[in-house]
């Protein structure tokens, strides 16, 4: 299938008082219609920064963005507002996501108000009523304000605001991390029958790597604003490659008993992304770094069919050749 | 082995002017020396609450300890003057806060803050706290000459360490952990999580690990016990919970999690949503959500039950089989 969206190269710097911080770092990634790509990485890995600027939220530094083969690298204005009719975002945060002086109809009336998509009230009233419905809000909650309801029903208000224009491709930022389990399940549950429904195409940041792995097609892992591993779901899950993604896939806690295995915990923190030197920007943490690692920054490289890896002993590590 | 902390029905409401909240009701927990007990819930489910009412650190007003008895080494904490209470805090029992972003003083240096539990606990000199301080630092795997910086110069994981540091100066008996690794990314939870268990191994501390991770709880616990609506609904040990859990709820939390193992086109989430504390159902709380739920349910208030020895369940549905 074709790819709805291609990211080439993509750089995104913020000017800092200390200097560059290099937020994401050279990267380049495809999504074919109608699949998810899940994007985990710990805080501060500059997975939000990269779906903010595929979305044109930021403004890119460098690089190329290619949604349905049209390259909207650069646009004006016009453009961009007609580019956000097909690109949506659902935020991380319900509770300060919202608007709390509007209410539940007025929140999902707005991007239909804004692109003018409704010649009347009444098509207006129905449309917003049928997204209620479409999200699992009872029509009671019409006339509510966010305050009065709990983050999974405010989280389905985010996710009608950004179905109202019948996006083709939504990044959904840490959609769930603010919900307990149980309601999580619900709206991850939703999110899979709508895409399913729509044939929508998502971009799913998180940092939980279970909810990554259910509802993902590829995942893509990052590290101080760079991809270091790239692959299908399935396959990061029995053969990963960098040392970052085992140690960050062997540090989740598995809710089994005997489940205590022994963990190759890595040693010490994220470092600074701030004017980053030409070196691995894991190999301050890395078990396997030498001076090679601190010699240069490693380009990824596919290791086997579809599987990139940045890392410079990827293969002496795992025995590959 | 002997008992450091029984709970015996312990109940706290938020009285205000309109309504009282039943954050905790009737909930009996014990710990032994040395035990891990995990306090599993979502939001809401009075997993903080209880904590504060065995520290007595329970606002009142609005709060409010309606009955029960916290009984920590033969002694009934509930009874006690704040002077006594005091002497205990920090001493004997201590706590990790949730959030090391904002249970640390911004004005004062971490090395100050260890200094300042110990100095108020043991009668030592000034430079003999800021010595052990230091060692206590080292221990949490910090630099000990760091001790001179504030918080803000700290990381998110290193200032959970001083926390840790401040919560374990005074070699306490119980430590009770409110969420510690919530804030915290995943690697870094991972190192925490190691250093609780370590330290926890090397001085015999008990400790009452409150979280919503299951996750969690099976790398650290021995007994668990999943609070819904303020009532704990099923306890017994990481085991029998794990491997053969009874209660609906409990069945349901395990399904809501994507299971990292192997992939599932589908979760089975809990339809529903927990009931308004401040207005709960007479019968048990959990009926409304529950599948299996039958007119009985809605109108009286299931028994504990025991299933197997040292696993009980407060179910209908086991009534029968229970002895």
């Amino acid at each position: 299938m074709a790819n709805l969206i291609e990211v080439k190269n993509l750089k995104k710097y913020f000017k800092t008082n200390r200097g560059l911080l290099h937020a994401v770092d050279d990267v380049s990634f495809s999504i074919e219609k109608g699949k998810t790509l899940g994007v985990v990485g710990e805080s501060g890995c500059g997975k939000s920064t990269l779906g903010r600027t595929v979305i044109h939220l930021h403004e890119k530094t460098s690089g190329e963005i290619w949604f349905e083969g049209k390259d909207i690298s650069d646009v004006n204005k016009q453009q961009l507002k007609d580019l956000r009719e097909d690109m949506q975002m659902i935020f991380q945060d319900p509770f300060s996501s919202l608007n709390p002086r509007m209410s539940v109809s007025q929140l999902i009336a707005e991007p239909l108000l804004i692109y003018k998509k409704c010649g009347s009230r009444q098509e207006l009233e129905e449309r917003v009523t049928k997204l209620m419905d479409t999200v699992g809000l009872a029509q009671r909650l019409y006339n509510s304000y966010p305050h009065e309801l709990d983050g999974g029903r405010r989280q389905r208000i985010g996710i009608a605001r950004a179905l109202a224009l019948e996006p083709k491709f939504i990044v959904c930022d840490e959609p769930v991390s603010a919900l307990d389990v149980s309601i999580q399940a619900q709206i991850i549950n939703l999110m899979q029958d709508l895409q399913e429904e729509h044939q929508l195409t998502y971009m799913f940041i998180t940092h939980d790597m279970s909810v990554v792995r259910h509802i993902s097609d590829d995942i893509m892992v990052m590290y101080l604003g760079m991809m270091v591993e790239f692959c299908d779901s399935e396959e990061i899950f029995h053969n990963r490659f960098h040392p970052y993604t085992k140690a960050l896939l062997d540090a989740v806690p598995i809710p089994t008993v005997k489940a205590k295995k022994e963990r190759r915990l890595i040693k010490g923190e994220i470092t600074s992304p701030i004017n980053p030197g030409n070196e691995c920007r894991f190999a301050k943490r890395c078990p396997y770094a030498d001076e090679a690692c601190f010699a240069s920054t490693p380009a990824a490289e596919e290791v086997c069919p579809g599987h990139f890896v940045a890392c410079h002993h990827v293969r002496e590590i795992n025995n590959l050749k | 082995m002997s008992k450091i902390l029984e709970i015996k029905d312990l109940t706290i409401h938020y009285v205000t002017d309109d309504e009282v909240v039943k954050a905790v009701n009737d909930i009996s927990i014990t710990l032994e020396e040395g035990e891990s007990l995990g306090l599993v819930g979502e939001t809401g489910a009075g997993k903080t609450t209880t904590a504060m009412g065995i520290l007595g650190l329970v606002p009142n007003p609005p709060g409010k300890i309606i009955g029960g008895e916290v009984i920590y080494k033969g002694k009934n904490l509930l009874k006690l003057s704040e002077a006594e209470m005091r002497k205990i805090r920090g001493h004997e029992i201590s706590m990790i806060f949730q959030d090391p972003m904002t249970a640390l003083n911004p004005v004062l240096t971490v090395g100050d803050q260890i200094m300042e539990v110990i100095r108020l606990h043991q009668k030592v000199s000034k430079a003999e706290a800021m010595k052990r301080a230091m060692d206590m630092m080292e221990m949490v795997g910090i630099e000990g000459g760091r001790c001179n910086e504030y918080p803000h110069q700290f990381s998110g994981g290193m200032k959970q360490r001083i926390v840790i540091a401040i919560a374990l100066a005074c070699n306490p008996s119980l430590l009770i952990a409110d969420e510690p690794t919530t804030a915290l990314d995943v690697t870094i939870q991972a190192q925490v999580l190691d250093l609780i268990d370590n330290l926890k191994k090397k001085f015999n501390t008990s400790l009452l690990l409150i979280t919503h991770d299951l996750g969690v709880v099976a790398e650290v616990c021995d007994k668990v016990a999943i609070v819904y609506a303020g009532r704990i609904v099923e306890y017994g040990n990481l085991e029998s919970i794990y491997n053969n859990p009874k209660h609906p709820y409990t069945n349901g939390l395990f399904g809501s999690i994507p299971d990292f193992s192997k992939k599932a086109h589908r979760l089975n989430p809990i339809r529903g949503l927990m009931p308004d504390p401040s207005n709960l159902p007479e019968g048990c709380a959990f009926a409304e959500r529950c599948p299996n739920a039958t007119d009985e349910c809605r109108k009286r208030q299931p028994p504990v039950v025991e299933v197997e020895p040292g696993h009980s369940v407060r179910c209908l549905m086991f009534e029968k089989e229970g002895r």
